[in-house]
């Protein structure tokens, strides 16, 4: 038989133990946010020098080892609208309709999971789709629209699980509420829950703008060019983007290492656009928080 | 009038819903579409032939015996299945060794009646012709017209598609490659993510949490070009130097970015997995005298299990469909890995790196699609292994 009570050697033992454990799960956890502080910390050291008014607002000179990123800050801006005047109506369409509509059924289940499944397919995978469906197929070419609607079909899931989640998150008593007062199912959605559910909506909506200025991957193939001084004037011109130049710069451009400034500047302007993004949605979620308690 | 408008709406809303589905259909039907000629192409290229003499009894060659042929490694035909005779390769531009310029013509209009001349003469030959150069009464065997075989790409140990005469399409090097990055990056990521998701679920105050959640958010956001080119320009220099390398674009710093990629994906889940242990199990343990640390290590980590599985498979979905920072620092060398410490190619750097220079329907076109033909089913995979790990534990 083993003493009930236990001695306070193992006791101390058991304290020690833990003390070390959450000591080091402390360290560890620390050590993650070290590392992204090192990430941002060295684009920033190393970009800030760059940026300039100049580097901002040029176009790119002397094969791309002088001059500036204005064409590829205006091309990501294109995507960004592009993408979201697509995805943006649908995912929140699809988003309503899966939980206000189709909740708990079979073919909700369904889409969900496939929902899942659209979210874990590769983003160049995404680009080969682009490439054969709209550029090939549809003959839209290398073009705004042809990026756009892959980036849009890229970032629907996002949108949608955002929706969703804004909307399962509004108590079930108001729209009982509302119907009981007569209302019809549409007018409950348009007047009582999509108001209540807009704020989160809204931040997932900014981070999905966040993740398409980012991506690299769809666009190779479907819209991005490696050098074009000047603006486009039609969705089917192709544009230079952000993330587009920085591969280009940093891997196979006319001068790597000349070129190596222009690459940190590239990398700090994406770092400040998604940094602004976050802090943006961050503060949006905190703002609203505070309003809807307030309320 | 205010029904219909109802239903219409609904009706529309019902088409959004859709569109998640239609699109991996769509996703499915194009891929497969594009990828589909591959195993009905060539395995010569577009427009040449091979010739042999008609007494050799070789009638068939793979596309990857043709490539060790032209490279010199089979000298013999018994090799390939045929008699005890060496190997005689003659290209275009070697029949100037056999025959003068007078003899060939001024225009080269001789090439084909000397060409079918000279295969007869020798036993051993193999001749690499293009196409109009083939006379109409050719005195020797032409290679009946080989597709690639399926085979030749899911067991070729070789991936060099502009390889001459016979592009090789082997999936081995770079299906290895991802492999070899993407366990290398979980391996590294997991007892991190984990570790954090303790924290963060477990020990962490309130305000800690709250400072730490944004910041790990923020790591999910950064781009992977971004990853890439800090991985590029920091880690593998200090890669490089660690240990002593030729080259730092290695597979373990492909594993190293990505490993820090994977982290947000891992923590999340895992920390959402450990948040729904229900509070009587973790109180119970409690009551019962444990420590806070033994909780978690015998009661909540064993309780979350299938959800930290869940973060590990999706982490690994994520590392294998990662494109742009593998292509930045893996040093895209298409052979065989060995170590973690060679350069590798994976899967998705391939696509990326190689669909900008081929032209739409070519051979190397399909290979490509075809290896994101695989990239998907590989994430399919992972993702309904995911929903089946998540279905398990509620049915428990």
């Amino acid at each position: 038989m083993t003493p009930i009570i236990n001695s306070g050697r193992t006791d101390n033992k058991k304290r020690l133990s833990q003390a070390v454990a959450f000591t080091i799960f402390k360290l560890m956890s620390y050590s993650v946010v070290l590392i992204l502080f090192l990430i941002l910390g060295f684009i920033v050291t190393k970009g800030i020098g760059v940026i300039s008014w100049d580097f901002l607002t040029k176009a790119p000179e002397e094969g791309m080892t002088k001059g500036g990123i204005f064409p590829a800050i205006v091309g990501t801006l294109c995507l960004v609208l592009g993408s979201s005047i697509f995805s943006f109506p649908i995912g929140i369409m699809s988003g309503i309709y899966m939980n206000e509509y189709a909740a708990g059924n079979k073919f909700a289940i369904f889409v969900r999971i496939m929902t899942n499944n659209l979210s874990g397919v590769p983003s160049v995978v995404f680009g080969l789709f682009g490439m054969s469906l709209f550029v090939n197929t549809m003959k839209f070419g290398d073009s705004i629209l042809a990026g756009s609607l892959t980036l849009g079909l890229l970032s629907l899931p996002l949108v949608i699980r955002t929706t969703e989640e804004s909307l399962k998150a509004i108590d079930k008593s108001y729209r009982e509420g509302s119907l009981a007062l007569g209302a019809t199912k549409l007018q409950t959605i348009r007047k009582v829950i999509m108001p209540m559910a807009f704020p989160n909506i809204i931040t997932g909506l900014i981070l999905s703008i966040g993740r398409v200025s980012g991506e690299t991957a769809p666009i190779l193939f479907t819209v991005a060019a490696y050098f074009l001084p000047k603006l486009p004037t039609s969705i089917f011109d192709q544009v230079m983007a952000l993330p587009y130049h920085l591969y280009v710069i940093s891997t196979s451009g006319t001068d790597i290492e000349t070129s190596r400034g222009i690459a940190y500047g590239t990398a700090l302007v994406l770092i400040v656009i998604i940094l602004l993004v976050n802090l943006l949605a961050n503060f949006l979620r905190n703002y609203f928080a505070k309003k809807v308690k307030t309320n | 009038m205010k029904r219909f408008l109802e239903k219409l709406v609904e009706s529309a809303l019902l088409i959004s819903g859709s569109i998640t589905s239609i699109t991996i259909l769509l996703i499915i039907i194009f891929l497969f579409k594009e990828a589909s000629g591959l195993f009905n192409s060539p395995v010569v290229e577009e427009g040449y032939v091979l010739a042999f003499n008609k007494a050799n009894p070789v009638k068939k060659l793979s596309s990857y015996q043709i490539k060790e042929i032209f490279d010199g490694k089979i000298t013999s035909w018994d090799e390939v299945g045929g008699k005890e005779e060496p190997i005689e390769l003659v290209r275009l531009s070697d029949l100037t060794k056999y025959y003068t310029e007078e003899e060939l013509g001024a225009n080269f209009e001789n090439i084909p009646a000397k060409a079918s001349e000279l295969t007869a003469k020798h036993p051993g030959i193999i001749l690499f012709l293009p196409k109009n150069y083939v006379a109409k009464n050719f005195n020797g065997t032409l290679l009946k017209h080989e597709t690639l075989r399926p085979g030749d790409f899911f067991g070729g140990k070789e991936w060099y598609p502009t390889a001459s005469p016979s592009p090789q399409y082997g999936l081995l090097p770079l299906l290895l490659g991802t492999i070899w990055v993407s366990l290398g990056a979980i391996l590294l990521s997991l007892p991190f993510g984990i570790a954090v998701a303790v924290y963060l679920a477990e020990i962490a105050t309130m305000r800690v949490r709250n400072i730490l959640k944004p910041l790990i958010e923020l790591l999910a956001g950064i781009p992977s070009v971004v990853y890439g080119f800090f991985g590029l320009v920091v880690i593998v220099p200090f890669l490089q130097k660690l240990f002593h390398l030729p080259v730092g674009e290695t597979a373990l710093a492909g594993s190293v970015v990505l490993g820090i990629m994977a982290l947000p994906t891992i923590i999340t889940v895992a920390e959402d997995a450990m948040r729904t242990v229900p509070r009587a199990i973790k109180e119970a343990s409690l009551a019962l005298g444990a420590t806070h640390w033994q909780t978690i290590y015998k009661v909540i980590i064993p309780y979350a299990k299938s959800g930290i599985t869940s973060a590990a498979v999706l982490g690994i979905g994520r590392a294998i469909g990662e494109t742009m920072a593998v292509l930045m620092v893996t040093g895209n060398a298409a052979v065989i890995p060995h170590t973690l410490l060679e350069p590798v190619r994976t899967i998705p750097a391939t696509i990326a790196a190689e669909l900008g220079e081929v032209s739409a329907g070519s051979g190397h076109y399909q290979a490509l699609f075809m290896l994101g033909v695989i990239l998907f089913i590989i994430t399919m995979i992972i993702s309904i292994s995911i929903e089946f790990i998540g279905k398990k534990k509620y049915s428990n």
